[in-house]
């Protein structure tokens, strides 16, 4: 898995709030076996015409900010569907990071194994950093994971929480699935407890 | 101690808690359907990865299936067969495309009693919520977890915290499962259930029947949360004694004790409580782009300039530019040009004889384009035994073969640009049932009253 320590960089806005995953990648994009080459099809329905061709005063096909590494972005981002491919799309679109005051619990999830920090900060600091997002070139932003910090234009430092968990995941990289199989024993603990406990749960299906 | 239904199922599936908060959860069972697990089983093969318990997953084509009898394109063509073979590479059982068995996901799950009661159910899809009804720990997953459940059986999760919905009052004729879903999410917002487990539970949940409890758990992703429970009870059992997959004879017993063990003990502490009161509720109909966009179709679209909160206030603005609405519009005056019935939140039969009803004897109206697509292929035949296909067919709907449909999307099946659908889906976001689509939820009945009246009706006249 893709690391993530830390980043510098101008922050798109985007203030709205419930943008779903169906924004973020619509579904007929979905229909793929692959995980890269989303980044084009990202929010499609805001930043193109149905011909295909850009919406010039979308925030994502303007300068600075068509190379953001950053989204700042309203309440309750990433809400509907479970599809990975929002992260996907967003990680191969550019971004490292998104800020919002609220993120939807799948997504949220979703982010960290695709290398995105989501970061969490109350709605009146988001406000506030939006406005310094539309600033534009000099607005440089600066996220660091080590030390759970944000720092704005104004240099103003806002600290965020992180679960421990996925916090270390992204600062390492790390292969999630290897480090619940280098803990296999505790699986088979269970599962021989479990049979015994729930015969039926464990022979159905 | 007094414990809630969500503790005693998580509880019962700790592996181990780690020192940093994370838990390692055991999965008992994982649903995979075709459009969120190609990667998955390419990451596991190029890894060189095995299923743990391969007879714990369960595979069906649901997503990207044509539901009109016609081949799928290309391109969809490729990505179900290869549902069907990474299945069987990785010892999977299938439900195939074209056996009785296929449908939706979240309908074929219980159909097969692959879901039950105290399980921990996973799948790489946000309405997996719905297996709540049953009292399954249920909840939707992103590909690299499918691909976690499937190398090692288990998921790191965090605890989330705890919610009980208690819904008091009986609604009368008319007014369904799906209308107290619409009435739920808002009363506590699209985001409100958002870091929660919900229970749903009071006198309406238990004189809920099977089928509806599974709409207002389907629905629960749409207010935030990742999982909404049922406690389980006599409605349960019978409805899972003699399923396929269920267990039998003595499991059967061992596995019933268990599972009268499961509601919230008296005192249980819950960190939120919402009371929800749906007597007098009226059949609603979604006005905007988010599930909690809701009104009584007796009602009028809302003017955004009269709502206080300046968050829901921009999101109505925007809602009703996209949706091409003028404030204070009676929602009656509305007319659909689509009507789609199915998808996981309304496809089951209750939910086609209850659209079947309204559709006996009459016709849809002239300029609307109106399909019934089955939630599985068992619930297809069931209903044509019943002679609905029939009713249906007979007013001038489309009966088509089962799948996902209009509700995603994605096979082909998609409400032009423009165009307005009356939907018995679970979501009215911006482009969902197509680019352009602007999407209308209600209830199978009241979708089905909109094709014959060409604008949304109060169905409650109409039975």
């Amino acid at each position: 898995m893709e690391p993530f320590v830390r980043v510098a960089s101008v922050a798109a806005p985007l203030p709205i709030d419930n943008v779903d995953t169906d924004v973020i990648i619509p579904a007929e994009f979905g229909v793929t076996m692959e995980r890269g080459g989303l980044g084009p099809h990202a929010f499609n329905g805001l930043r193109r015409f149905p011909d295909g061709s850009e919406r010039p005063d979308f925030v994502l096909n303007r300068e600075p900010w068509r190379h953001a590494k950053i989204l700042v972005a309203g309440a309750n981002f990433g809400c509907g569907s479970s599809r990975e491919h929002a992260p996907w799309a967003l990680r191969d679109f550019g971004f490292r990071a998104i800020v919002a005051p609220s993120f939807a619990d799948i997504f949220y999830g979703n982010c960290f194994r695709n290398g995105i920090l989501p970061v969490r900060l109350p709605a009146a600091v988001v406000t506030d950093l939006m406005e310094q997002a539309g600033q534009g070139a000099n607005a440089v932003f600066t996220i660091d994971l080590e030390s759970q910090a944000l720092v704005a234009p104004d240099g103003t430092r806002h600290d965020f929480a992180v679960d421990p968990w996925r916090r270390r995941c992204l600062l390492e990289g790390l292969d999630e699935i290897g480090a619940t199989l280098a803990g296999a024993a505790a699986i088979e603990r269970f599962e021989a407890g479990y049979a015994r406990r729930r015969p039926w749960a464990a022979r159905a299906g | 101690m007094a414990t809630t239904l969500f503790s005693k199922v998580w509880d019962d599936h700790v592996v181990e808690e780690r020192p940093d908060g994370s838990v390692l959860l055991y999965i008992d069972r994982h649903l995979v359907h075709d459009a969120t697990s190609p990667q998955a089983f390419s990451a596991l093969r190029a890894e060189g990865r095995r299923a743990r318990h391969p007879a714990a997953s369960l595979a069906v084509a649901d997503h990207l299936v044509p539901t009109d009898g016609r081949a799928a394109a290309p391109r969809l063509a490729v990505q179900i067969a290869a549902l069907e073979a990474n299945a069987r590479e990785f010892g999977i059982p299938v439900l195939p495309l074209g056996s009785p068995t296929q449908g939706i996901v979240h309908v074929v799950g219980p159909e097969q009693g692959f879901v039950l009661p105290g399980l921990t159910v996973v799948c790489g899809d946000s309405h997996t919520s719905t297996h709540g009804a049953f009292g399954a720990l249920a909840f939707g997953i992103g590909t690299s977890e499918v691909e976690h459940v499937i190398a090692t059986q288990t998921l790191v999760q965090t605890r989330p915290r705890e919610m009980r919905i208690t819904i008091a009052g009986r609604p009368g004729p008319g007014v369904a499962a799906k209308d107290v879903a619409l009435a739920v999410i808002a009363s506590i917002g699209a985001a409100g259930g958002a870091g929660h487990a919900i229970e749903y539970a009071g006198p309406t949940v238990a004189a809920m029947a099977m089928e509806e409890r599974m709409t207002l758990c389907n629905m629960t992703i749409e207010a935030g949360a990742r999982t909404g429970m049922i406690a389980p009870d006599a409605t349960t059992l019978d409805w899972l004694e003699g399923r396929p997959m269920a267990p039998s004879g003595a499991d059967w017993q061992a596995a019933t004790g268990h599972w009268r063990t499961l509601a919230s003990d008296p005192g249980a502490r819950f960190d939120r409580e919402v009371a929800v009161d749906v007597s007098g509720l009226e059949p609603q109909v979604t006005w905007g782009i988010n599930p909690a966009q809701t009104v009584a179709v007796t009602g009028r679209v809302p003017d955004p300039e009269a709502i206080a909160d300046a968050g829901l206030r921009q999101a109505a603005r925007r809602a009703l530019a996209y949706m091409d609405l003028a404030p204070g519009t009676a929602m009656t005056a509305i007319r659909p040009s689509r009507v789609f019935i199915g998808s996981c939140t309304n496809a089951r039969l209750s939910d086609l004889r209850a659209a079947a009803a309204v559709a006996r004897g009459r016709r849809v109206a002239d300029g609307v384009i109106a399909q019934v697509v089955p939630g599985s292929g068992l619930v297809r035949r069931a209903a044509e035994a019943e002679g609905l296909d029939r009713i249906f067919i007979e007013a001038g709907f489309q009966w088509h073969e089962p799948g996902c449909s209009m509700c995603v999307a994605i096979n082909g099946d998609r409400v032009p640009a423009g165009e307005r659908c009356a939907s018995t889906s679970n979501r009215n976001f911006e482009g969902r049932q197509g680019p352009g689509a602007r999407t209308h939820l209600v209830s199978p009945a009241m979708a089905a009253a909109a094709a014959i009246a060409g604008r949304f009706v109060d169905v409650r006249e109409m039975i």
